[in-house]
């Protein structure tokens, strides 16, 4: 492909480049009983991690695709032309001079490295398949804190990955979660121990590189009593005409009185299919908070959910979705009050542009037992112009009287006199309507690391650039 | 620097402005008043160029070209500056980043660096008495109405027009804050034309208007200096159509 050729089609999305692929293992496309079990075998798996494995597999093979969401996308999905395993790099590296050079170049792009040395308190980066750098703060290797690649993870801790794991999201879950547990590779595995607060943030980056490529990581993060840690991610993925599959798991346990925090900004190109299953269970007087922003791909289907278990319990949902032209974000939130005095708050933020899609998507359930529980949602969309579309899809199930529970919903647009005013103070009207996204979406901003709302405000800045007609 | 000539303009095929000339040189302080609905607003908004209005006839030059194919954007950057009499709420924009943002876009190569900014910020702010608080909240959002207005004339301070057109900034101020914002008007006007559009003669008593225009469905139908607002305030209006 030519440089200029590559321009066109990477459009707008500055992430949209690709490296030669140099696989050291690529499986032929397609799944089978018998990828599954290859998968597990390349990686040396105990036996009962194989068995999950292939249980999942034939629970995928059994399960009708989601009869919601997008079902005319969802079906446009070809199982047989994704490559479900591909290793690029020999092994995880510690050193970043000992990535292959095509490979650590595109890090260096996505500006990791640097991000590492300066705000993170340990990084995994994988692409296509597993990880291929890893390290993590010598201060917090000796506090106990285990932060590895899931792969690593399982190698080195399989008591505790074989207690934990599909505890929170069984593979029968959705037929997505069930693809995921049987062809999984890569992620993250975190234990803090009890007490222990990690200050900076770790950070996991996943780059698809391959064409249709599926990418299947399985993150597991356990907070151990007392402890805290906040997890971010980011993802991006070259521009190809043929689709990609991104079917990730991600299972929290936050233990009495821990925290977790995990933050997402998802960037996907608009040819990746972003199916995703974030569940977390809080114990009691634990919190959890899913900061999820979903900018990228073709369709997202994801809603972080938190099983607040124990009493006194806290979920905080804080989302936005961007749906530019040929995208449509299904995104939301679930919370589960399943004990008493328990507390959740869920901000949804969403934007539909050039026709694209957005929808909310909620459940908030109070069991009987959830006495004196409290929540608060709010959904707001912005409508960009009259092609667009915005819904939101609200489930209650309200299993007792005590609970004190508030739902808040808007859909405005951008007024002409909003854009009047900035205009009058010198901005041209893209730029007036970038500061208006920008504050739309402020709510979610302010609680990124400073670095990533840096960036997602430039992001939101481009997108508005020559959209106006 | 700014001169109207014979303007006609249209809202939705309803004609507002029937005529209007007007010259505006630099330092001269221009009052236009006259009863709700005449098109006083109409006025300022179309010169700063809202999309709203539709010029049917005559035209405005502003330093001798015309605004015609200048988008508002361009007029903000050429030296115009509105004071809005109802200004937008953005919400999620802090202040502080707007106006750092906009002085940046109005006064271009010659934006002041960060740290002279902060400092014309600060002594503007300390003269239109404005708590440093100010500048983390959101644009207008949730601000009383003398808050919107101080606001107004802070964005006008830094942003240093050669032309200020400021639409009912005295409504809905109390004494204090009325003088407040007329020394700001005031410390403008020596480098600038200022196009005021009032209700009231109690502003007059702090900015001294050079012109007082009296405006009735759409025409200037009395030009005359700073006493015809005097009588105008006594009077009222009706000795004017008699």
């Amino acid at each position: 492909m030519s440089g200029d050729i590559a321009r066109d089609a990477v459009g707008d999305y500055r992430y949209g480049f690709h490296d030669p692929e140099n696989a050291t293992i690529r499986f032929d496309k397609g799944l089978s009983e018998q990828v599954v079990r290859d998968i597990s075998e390349l990686k040396n798996e105990p036996d009962w991690m194989t068995e999950i494995r292939v249980k999942a597999y034939h629970r995928f093979m059994e399960m009708p695709m989601p009869s919601w969401g997008n079902c005319d996308m969802l079906n446009q999905i070809d199982f047989d032309a994704v490559t479900y395993f591909l290793r690029s790099s020999e092994g995880t590296e510690k050193d970043w001079d000992d990535v292959p050079d095509d490979i650590k170049n595109t890090f260096d792009r996505l500006g990791i490295p640097e991000a590492e040395q300066k705000w993170l308190g340990g990084v995994t980066a994988q692409y296509e398949s597993e990880a291929v750098y890893h390290s993590i703060r010598e201060d917090l290797e000796e506090q106990g804190v285990l932060f590895f690649d899931m792969d690593s993870g399982l190698k080195e801790h399989p008591d505790l990955v074989k207690k934990y794991f599909c505890s929170v999201v069984p593979a029968s879950d959705n037929k997505f979660s069930a693809l995921n547990t049987a062809v999984w590779s890569g992620g993250s595995f975190i234990y803090v121990p009890k007490g222990v607060h990690v200050e900076l943030p770790v950070q996991a980056y996943f780059r698809i590189n391959a064409k249709n490529m599926g990418q299947f990581e399985r993150t597991l993060i356990i907070a151990d009593e007392g402890s805290s840690i906040h997890y971010v991610e980011g993802c991006t993925a070259p521009t190809y005409s043929t689709e990609s599959l991104h079917s990730a798991v991600v299972e929290l346990i936050a233990m009495e009185g821990a925290k977790i925090r995990y933050s997402t900004v998802q960037n996907w190109s608009a040819n990746v299919y972003n199916l995703v299953t974030k569940r977390g269970i809080a114990h009691s007087n634990a919190t959890i908070e899913w900061v999820d922003g979903n900018i990228g791909s073709k369709l997202t289907m994801k809603y972080p959910s938190v099983i607040l278990k124990g009493e006194g319990a806290h979920a905080e949902v804080i989302s936005v979705a961007y749906a530019g032209k040929g995208q449509h974000q299904d995104a939301g939130a679930k919370v589960h009050h399943l004990a008493p005095n328990t507390t959740s708050n869920i901000l949804s933020k969403s934007i539909a542009k050039n026709g694209g899609r957005s929808s909310y998507r909620g459940m908030l359930q109070v069991t009987p037992k959830a006495k004196g529980c409290r929540s608060k949602v709010i959904c707001d969309a912005l409508m960009l112009d009259a092609d667009s579309q915005s819904d939101t899809y609200p489930t209650m199930e309200v299993g007792n009287s005590s609970a004190d529970l508030e739902h808040e919903a808007s859909v405005s647009k951008v007024s002409n006199d909003q854009l009047f005013y900035l205009m009058s103070r010198g901005h041209s009207e893209e730029e007036a309507m970038g500061m208006i996204v920008n504050g739309f979406f402020e709510p979610f901003t302010r609680e990124l690391p400073m670095e990533y709302a840096v960036e997602l405000n430039r992001l939101l800045e481009l997108e508005m650039e020559g959209a106006i007609g | 620097m700014l001169c109207i000539e014979n303007l006609h303009v249209s809202v939705d095929d309803t004609e507002i402005l029937k005529g209007v000339s007007l010259r505006i040189n630099l330092g001269e302080v221009h009052a236009v008043m006259g009863r709700n609905g005449s098109g006083k607003s109409t006025l300022a908004n179309v010169i700063m160029g809202h999309p709203a209005y539709e010029i049917t006839s005559g035209d405005i030059k502003f330093k001798g070209t015309s605004l015609e194919e200048m988008e508002v954007f361009e007029r903000a950057r050429a030296g115009m500056f509105l004071s809005f009499q109802y200004p937008s709420s953005i919400p999620g924009v802090q202040v502080g980043t707007f106006l750092r943002k906009s002085v940046s876009a109005v006064r271009g190569d010659e934006a002041p660096s960060a740290r002279e900014f902060r400092k014309e910020l600060k002594s503007h702010m300390d003269a239109l008495e404005m708590d440093k608080s100010f500048l983390a909240r959101y644009v207008n959002d949730g601000f009383s109405g003398g808050e919107k207005k101080r606001l107004e004339i802070l964005q006008m301070l830094l942003l240093n027009p050669t032309l200020a057109l400021l639409d009912e900034t005295d409504s809905g101020l109390d004494i204090d804050a009325l003088r407040v914002v007329a020394e700001g008007i005031n410390s403008i006007t020596p480098r600038a034309g200022c196009l005021l559009i009032t209700h009231y003669q109690r502003l007059l008593d702090h900015v001294k208007p050079d012109y007082v225009h009296v405006m009735i469905d759409g025409k200037i139908v009395k030009t005359g200096g700073a006493d015809l607002a005097v009588k105008l305030e006594a009077q009222g209006y009706d000795w004017i159509e008699a």
